[in-house]
């Protein structure tokens, strides 16, 4: 059995207590010196991170884990998993128990400073929705006066939610769970009248049902969730690593660099910017502390960002989302990734 | 008788060999050691949690929570702030605890003393019960509860209903809330009264068996009087008492009581689990009651159930309750399960929800543990002052 949360949070405490103080680059030597990297997803989300029956991890925060490891090791296959609830993940990063937390997370302020947090970048970005019960005959969340609501503790959901019903005076009764799995049943049986999570979770919940077409997804947006993957704070050079792969990743899309053609191009291209990137020309991957060639590593194992988004969640995926904000900047969307130089 | 040494002092050995000195010594040696220790893991915690930016200090209980609870007895609203989230998650798991430790009790010594039957069929019947519930892992009986049974009930629009007043579906049982009115205070005054008056005329009571041996039944008498003195006042008092009866209004039920799921699954659960060993207590502690004693009783013609009552059962208590403690804090204890079905408790909103949010981790893990340990302790005290009048005082 997995350790609970708070079991967790002992650990922290005590690792706090004993620990020496970290200098940077302890992770990556850590990570070096075991042989993999270990991370933290969700307890089950299609399209993000989820386990099938064989124990195959898959899912688009997954595969944010494998190309960190094919970054750092050249083979996206030396990563470990480990699933964790809303409440667990936080304390599960900072104990030290993984190296990176990619399960859905968003990126807040507190959770960048008083949690000792650093979020690396936006993987998907995502908003809150509500998915209930046709029956209820409900076409607005304007209409969920005095429902009851199925929520994961911990989240930015429970609060936001809070929020939109006082904003809008409304009463309502929150069911709280550990498990999305556990809110999912819960509103099957109808202990609450609808769920509410991030819109992208919303979709992949509602296939997991018994009879997914007796539910709506409501047309409100309540909120604005950067979804990201997370380390801690206190060692800059792993910080940077994680920051970068995907950054690298969104740059690969830009310049039409593939799983397919990646490796071709790394030989043959006489784009400067293609060909800094991959390592034909200067010594970037020094800088990172890693091999010169990690570029081409993480784009032919794991592929660019849109071959990662398209095969999790978008068209090639059931949950079939569209790109939306989540499309390059040059295409209307918000990926962006600085100058590679 | 003398001794040839009488009087004599013995030869001092040197400071170091004196067995005073040396424990002294070493007492000391290892209160400096923990002390060095405290202070190197305080400092150290300090430095690392400085060095990672994280925050620490106890000024976040003064910050809005921002998130709903489910069940509060005291008002609620996101808007309060996380130290209000604390009272109401120790309240809820306080109310949990304490009727858990009530019914466990009634349970447990019911079916203890039924195990001792002498009907084949209800020691039987006890003793199966007892076997089932007390090898089943709690958390597998919570869940039972909570998802086998709990959820097999209607939704609120095909609640069960039961005379228009109490309604029984998924989301909870609704029960009418007693609203009183401001002529209330009569009938509480004249509660008091009878209260007293019942004690008094117990006391009387037993006075008057001892010197006369003229029984008197008190019980009924003071049953009466607990009944018709504050009943007469309520009507006199033009019947301050209304209920708010819960009503369908879109959703959910509106008005009355609610008794949660998560609650009702919880609190069976931790009754049937803790009642098997209270019972388990009960009964070794009736047995440890010499059977000369019993039949001494029937010597004297005393009836069965009085031999139980005022021989068998208060020698048995002295057995019975150092081991009836422990189980008392194995059930405040084991109510830290309730997270697993979602039962708003200190664990789960405190220790569980509000560290999540803040990240104080040390902070709140180390007010949670403080609460349980005083829990605990506040509990043992209790039953050790029991325990202590229930003694045997030897003369
Ligand atoms: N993005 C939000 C919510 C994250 C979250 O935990 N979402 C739930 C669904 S609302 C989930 O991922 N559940 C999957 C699980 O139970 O492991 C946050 O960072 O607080």
């Amino acid at each position: 059995m997995r350790k609970s949360s708070h079991s967790a949070a002992v650990v922290t405490a005590a690792l706090l207590a004993f620990a020496g103080t970290a200098h940077a680059g302890a992770t990556l030597d850590a990570v070096k010196k075991k042989g993999f990297v270990q991370c933290g997803v969700s307890d089950g989300l299609p399209g993000f991170s989820y386990t099938d029956d064989k124990g195959n991890v898959s899912g688009l925060d997954a595969d944010l884990c494998r190309a960190v490891a094919a970054a750092v090791f050249g083979d996206a296959t030396k990563v470990k998993f480990t699933p964790l609830t809303a409440k667990e993940r936080f304390t599960a990063l900072q104990s030290g128990e993984i190296d990176i937390l990619s399960r859905n997370t968003t990126w807040t302020s507190s959770r960048d400073t008083a949690l000792g947090l650093n979020f690396t970048g936006v993987t998907y970005y995502d908003g809150q929705g509500f998915l209930v019960n046709k029956k209820l005959g409900v076409k607005s969340a304007k209409e969920l006066d005095g429902a009851s609501i199925c929520i994961q503790a911990g989240t930015t959901t429970e609060l936001n939610l809070a929020d939109y019903f006082r904003a809008n005076n409304m009463k309502f009764t929150p069911i709280s769970y550990d498990k999305s799995d556990e809110s999912a049943k819960a509103m099957e049986a109808g202990r609450c009248d609808g769920l509410t999570s991030d819109q992208s979770q919303l979709y992949a919940q509602r296939i997991k049902l018994a009879a997914p077409d007796d539910y709506i997804v409501l047309p409100e947006v309540i909120s604005k969730e950067p979804l990201g993957p997370v380390v801690r704070h206190g060692d800059d050079e792993w910080f940077d690593i994680v920051k970068w792969t995907l950054y690298v990743q969104v740059a690969a899309e830009e310049y039409g660099l593939t799983s397919k053609n990646v490796a071709e191009a790394a030989k043959t291209s006489t784009n400067p910017d293609v060909k800094r990137l991959l390592g034909a020309e200067g010594e970037k991957g020094k800088d990172f502390g890693l091999a010169n060639d990690w570029v081409v590593n993480v784009v032919r194992q794991v592929g660019n960002y849109g071959e990662m988004f398209n095969r999790n969640v978008g068209d090639g995926s059931p949950l079939k989302i569209k790109r939306g904000l989540n499309a390059l900047w040059n295409q209307g969307g918000l990926q962006y990734a600085p100058p590679f130089r | 008788m003398t001794t040839p040494l009488a009087g004599a002092a013995p030869a001092r050995p040197p400071f170091w060999n004196d067995p005073a000195v040396r424990a002294l010594v070493f007492q000391a040696l290892a209160l400096i050691a923990v002390i060095a220790l405290g202070w190197y893991l305080v400092h150290n915690t300090q430095q690392n949690l400085a060095q990672r930016g994280i925050a620490s200090g106890f000024g976040f209980l003064n910050n809005a929570a921002g998130f709903g609870i489910v069940q509060h007895l005291i008002d609620y609203s996101p808007a309060d702030s996380y130290g209000r989230v604390f009272w109401i998650g120790l309240l809820n798991t306080l109310l949990v605890s304490v009727l858990g430790i009530v019914f466990a009790t009634v349970l447990g010594f019911v079916v203890g003393i039924a195990r001792l039957s002498r009907n084949w069929l209800v020691a039987k019947i006890a003793m199966v019960y007892v076997e089932i519930f007390r090898n089943i892992p709690l958390l597998l009986q919570i869940f039972f509860w909570y998802f086998a049974v709990l959820r097999t009930v209607p939704n609120p629009r095909n609640s069960l209903a039961f005379g228009d007043a109490f309604f029984l579906n998924i989301r909870g049982l609704y029960v009418p809330r007693p609203v009183f009115g401001d002529d209330f205070v009569w009938v509480l005054g004249a509660l008091a009264l009878a209260v007293v008056l019942a004690v008094l005329l117990g006391r009387w009571a037993r006075q008057r068996q001892a010197t006369t041996g003229q029984p008197f039944p008190v019980f009924l008498v003071s049953l009466a009087i607990l009944v018709v003195l504050p009943g007469v006042t309520y009507f006199a008092a033009g019947q301050p008492l209304t209920w708010d009866i819960p009503k369908l209004a879109g959703f959910n039920f509106r008005g009355g009581w609610v008794v949660i799921p998560e609650l009702a699954a919880l609190l069976v659960a931790l009754t049937l689990y803790t009642a098997t060993f209270i019972a388990e207590t009960v009964r070794a502690g009736i047995l440890s009651v010499s059977h000369g004693q019993t039949e001494a009783a029937g010597a004297l013609g005393l009836p069965n159930g009085l031999t139980l009552r005022l021989i068998v059962i208060p020698q048995a208590m002295r057995v019975i309750i150092p081991p009836l403690t422990s189980q008392y804090l194995n059930l405040a204890k084991n109510s830290t399960l309730a997270a697993a079905i979602g039962y708003p408790d200190l664990v789960a909103t405190f220790a569980g929800t509000v560290l999540n949010q803040t990240g104080q981790a040390i902070e709140t893990i180390a007010i949670t543990m403080s609460v349980y340990l005083a829990l605990s302790l506040g509990i043992s005290m209790l039953m050790n002052w029991y325990n202590k009048r229930k003694a045997l005082v030897e003369r």
